[in-house]
């Protein structure tokens, strides 16, 4: 074995050996900071909200008519972490297919931002939602209730998107 | 014959064929929307559009060559369509250089014009020739800022057919395949220029027992099935190879399985069985039986007269006990014309060497209606010839035949029935002596009347759920492979499946379509025959096959590997097989599956 010898410079001195004056430089650096601006945010009871280009976890646009998602399915197939499942059926609306079931397995997303690039509606877009917390695996499975959100609650994110999506 | 130079490469083409078609047979694919090869040539879409001339000679006859040493060709001065123009001898044709490739490029901008490019709501989608070429030949951007036309949409065309006027690219295949092949000439073009549309001649409709075909080989998604329309994308389906079980003709298909359900059922090419086509009620009824009313559970009779949920084991030694306790010549054995050869063979032998009876036979299911001159045939089950060939015959001098088989219940000759995947419950003068079969034992895919009175019974694997072979109206024998997992064919090696069949977990809600606990039934049967203590090793439908080719006159010298080369092969003429071709499918699935 090939064991290293502390040089003479890494041992301890005499005044770090006897240990009690780095106490008092720690506790002075305690005092010192006591008088500084506080940056600890007091979460949950202090919200912190993002601004539009945070990628929270995606949801689905619902405009006054319905949803804006066609079930065309490029989500689930661009989705890399196989986080999303849909299931279309027919309407009578001009756009004939809508999705009959719409579920995003929120253990399995990687909030990746995949889904909403691809998709060719705009329907699909990461909202601010952060907080998620779920006591069984099959809560995690968000279904179409849960993940539509109306429109006007995600506009920073559209206005985002406008401004920066080429 | 003529010989050619396709870029560049030297290949012999018959007389007669034409540029497209002689480059299929050697690998070269050149783009095409309206040509098919079972149908005639319109040449209307210009897709495929090509570079033809022939090899530059000076006087006296040598060739020409340039400063670099290249054969100088002379390029006509306009494109030809591969798919009219036939080929001649020292033809050159060129499919890949500047001129065909901006050609092609012109086209699919012309063609793209009016198209709606509702990709994302459209059911070809991830099959679809435009969106392919599209990929592959077009600029990705348009020049066009008009409006686009607007014709109608959602049109039915037929009782299975819905027609999208706006996807069409006009080529006219559907209308072709309606006159040549169905022989039912009942859709048209109307209008004409950029206001062309389909319409049906007034007063009729496009309802010929073959109209779906026009489904795959329209090229965009002009044309849905109404039976289909979104249930799923094409990439999220597993597609595994089988035979339509609807009728004796044995037509090669796809079996499009989503969530262990399946989804649809297309035709799979084998030019020397159904060429590109299948029926509508292969397509329409073949999957309904699979999908639901399932029997999944063997299941016995216990003593209060209910049939409750059995382990494998104990269902098979109930059965056992049950043929026990009468003699061997009371027993009547019935396969079925709807299993494979090696279930019925399996059951051949477990009847002569373990029941030793003779009363074995099975039930024909014969239909004038449904015969055609086309693909169906008048027996509505998929092998009845492997049946008999397999030994599923009853002897004229000993043993009863089905026919009398309900006089002899009710005179007390046969006291026991051992019935495989057949509801002789159907029949109306054997359902009312059934009560007075002393055992019952059944195999069933489904919840039948049959199944109800039985004293055991066993869940049976359905064709889309086994592995094996059936033997067609012409006797040809052919392999299937399973489409649907079940507990028994979990692990069966080489199934095609989906991203996510692949990478689904258990906690996956799409994994979660029912796995279903049946077995193939000569299974079954070994497993009978094992508690009456036969011994019998069948590892799978392989093994049992390959006994088959050295017992059964018919099967000689057949293996699961040759008859998928050949695409099948007809019994007693192993010598000769006819070759399988190059294969045209009229769509292809991209992403590709594996
Ligand atoms: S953010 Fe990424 S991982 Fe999450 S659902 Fe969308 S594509 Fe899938
Ligand atoms: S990509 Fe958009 S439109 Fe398509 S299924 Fe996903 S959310 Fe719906
Ligand atoms: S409906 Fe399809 S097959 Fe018929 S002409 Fe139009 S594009 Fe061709
Ligand atoms: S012709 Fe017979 S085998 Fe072919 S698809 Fe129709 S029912 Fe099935
Ligand atoms: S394929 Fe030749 S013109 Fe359409």
């Amino acid at each position: 074995m090939n064991i290293e010898k502390n040089t003479e410079k890494q041992r301890l001195n005499f005044w770090e050996k006897i240990y009690l004056p780095e106490i008092a430089r720690g506790l002075g650096m305690t005092f010192v900071e006591m008088f500084k601006p506080k940056v600890t945010r007091q979460y949950p009871e202090e919200v912190w909200n993002p601004t539009g280009s945070y990628r929270g976890r995606p949801v689905l646009v619902l405009e006054e008519d319905g949803e804006r998602c066609v079930a065309c399915g490029l989500c689930s197939r661009v989705c890399p972490a196989l986080a999303i499942e849909v299931a279309a059926g027919e309407t009578e609306k001009t756009k004939e297919r809508y999705p009959i079931k719409f579920e995003i397995n929120m253990l399995r997303c990687i909030y990746c931002g995949f889904c909403e690039e691809v998709c060719p509606e705009e329907a699909i877009v990461m909202s601010k939602d952060y907080d998620l917390v779920f006591e069984k695996q099959e809560d995690a499975i968000l279904d179409k209730d849960q993940l539509l959100i109306p429109m006007a609650q995600l506009q920073d994110r559209l206005e985002f998107l406008r401004q920066y999506r080429r | 014959m003529p010989q050619i130079i396709i870029d560049g490469q030297r290949i012999e083409a018959a007389a007669g064929k034409t540029i497209i078609e002689a480059a299929l047979d050697n690998g070269i694919n050149i783009p095409h929307f309206c040509w098919h090869p079972s149908l005639s040539v319109a040449g209307n879409c210009r897709m495929c559009l090509v570079n033809v001339g022939s090899i530059r000679r000076a006087a006296d006859g040598s060739i020409e060559h340039d400063a670099d040493g290249n054969v100088m060709v002379n390029y006509m001065p306009k494109m030809q369509i591969g798919c009219a123009t036939p080929v001649a001898d020292g033809m050159v044709v060129d499919t890949q250089s500047h001129k065909t490739e901006s050609a092609q490029n012109a086209v699919m901008e012309f063609l793209l014009i009016n198209h709606p490019l509702d990709c994302p709501i459209c059911d070809e989608a991830g099959q679809c020739k435009l969106q392919e070429y599209s990929f592959e030949h077009s600029k990705g951007k348009s020049r066009f800022d008009e409006q686009k036309v607007h014709k109608p949409k959602r049109v039915e065309l037929g009782p299975q057919i819905m027609f999208d006027g706006e996807r069409c690219i006009s080529c006219s295949r559907c209308i072709r395949f309606a006159d040549e092949i169905a022989k039912q000439p009942a859709i048209t073009f109307v209008q004409r220029g950029d206001k062309v549309t389909i319409e049906n001649f007034p007063g009729t409709t496009f309802d010929s027992p073959y109209s779906m075909n026009v489904i795959d080989i329209c090229p965009v998604g002009a044309l849905t099935s109404k039976d289909f329309r979104f249930k799923t994308r094409v990439w999220e389906m597993s597609f595994n190879d089988s035979i339509c079980t609807g009728c004796s003709r044995g037509c090669n298909t796809k079996v499009g399985v989503r969530d262990n359900t399946i989804m649809r059922i297309e035709p799979r090419t084998n030019m020397h069985v159904n060429e590109y086509w299948m029926c509508d009620h292969g397509r329409l009824t073949q999957y309904d039986f699979v999908n639901e009313n399932r029997v999944s559970e063997p299941m016995i009779r216990n003593s209060a007269g209910q049939l409750v949920k059995a382990d494998w084991n104990d269902a098979y030694a109930a059965a056992a006990e049950l043929l026990r306790s009468v003699k061997h010549q009371e027993i009547m054995v019935i396969g079925s014309s709807k299993s494979s050869n090696e279930d019925n063979y399996l059951l051949a032998k477990f009847a002569k060497s373990v029941l030793k009876t003779n009363n074995i036979d099975f039930v024909r299911h014969f239909n004038e209606e449904f015969g055609d001159s086309f693909l169906r045939t008048r027996d509505m089950s998929p092998n009845a010839h492997g049946a008999m060939e397999s030994g599923i015959a009853h002897h004229a001098q000993h043993g009863t035949s089905i026919d009398h088989l309900a006089d002899k219940i009710s005179q007390g000759f046969i006291k026991a029935l051992y019935v495989m995947d057949e509801d002789i419950a159907l029949i109306p003068k054997i359902a009312s002596v059934l009560d007075k079969v002393q055992v019952l034992i059944v195999h069933t895919h489904n919840a039948t009347a049959t199944a109800e009175k039985a004293h055991v019974v066993f869940a049976s694997s359905t064709y889309a759920e086994s592995e094996g072979t059936y033997t067609n109206v012409t006797k040809r024998v052919q392999h299937f492979t399973p489409a649907i997992v079940t507990k028994e064919n979990e692990r069966y090696m080489g199934m095609k499946m989906s991203r996510w069949d692949k990478f689904g977990a258990f906690n996956d809600r799409w994994t979660q379509g029912e796995r279903r606990n049946s077995r193939m039934s000569w299974r079954i049967v070994q497993g009978v025959a094992n508690a009456m203590n036969a011994q019998w090793q069948y590892k799978d439908s392989e093994s049992v096959f390959e006994e088959m080719t050295h017992h059964v006159d018919g099967f000689k010298g057949m293996s699961y590997e040759l008859l998928d080369e050949y695409g099948g092969m007809i019994m007693g003429r192993i010598g000769t097989p006819e070759s399988k071709g190059v294969v045209y499918e009229s769509h292809y699935f991209k992403p590709q599956v594996s």
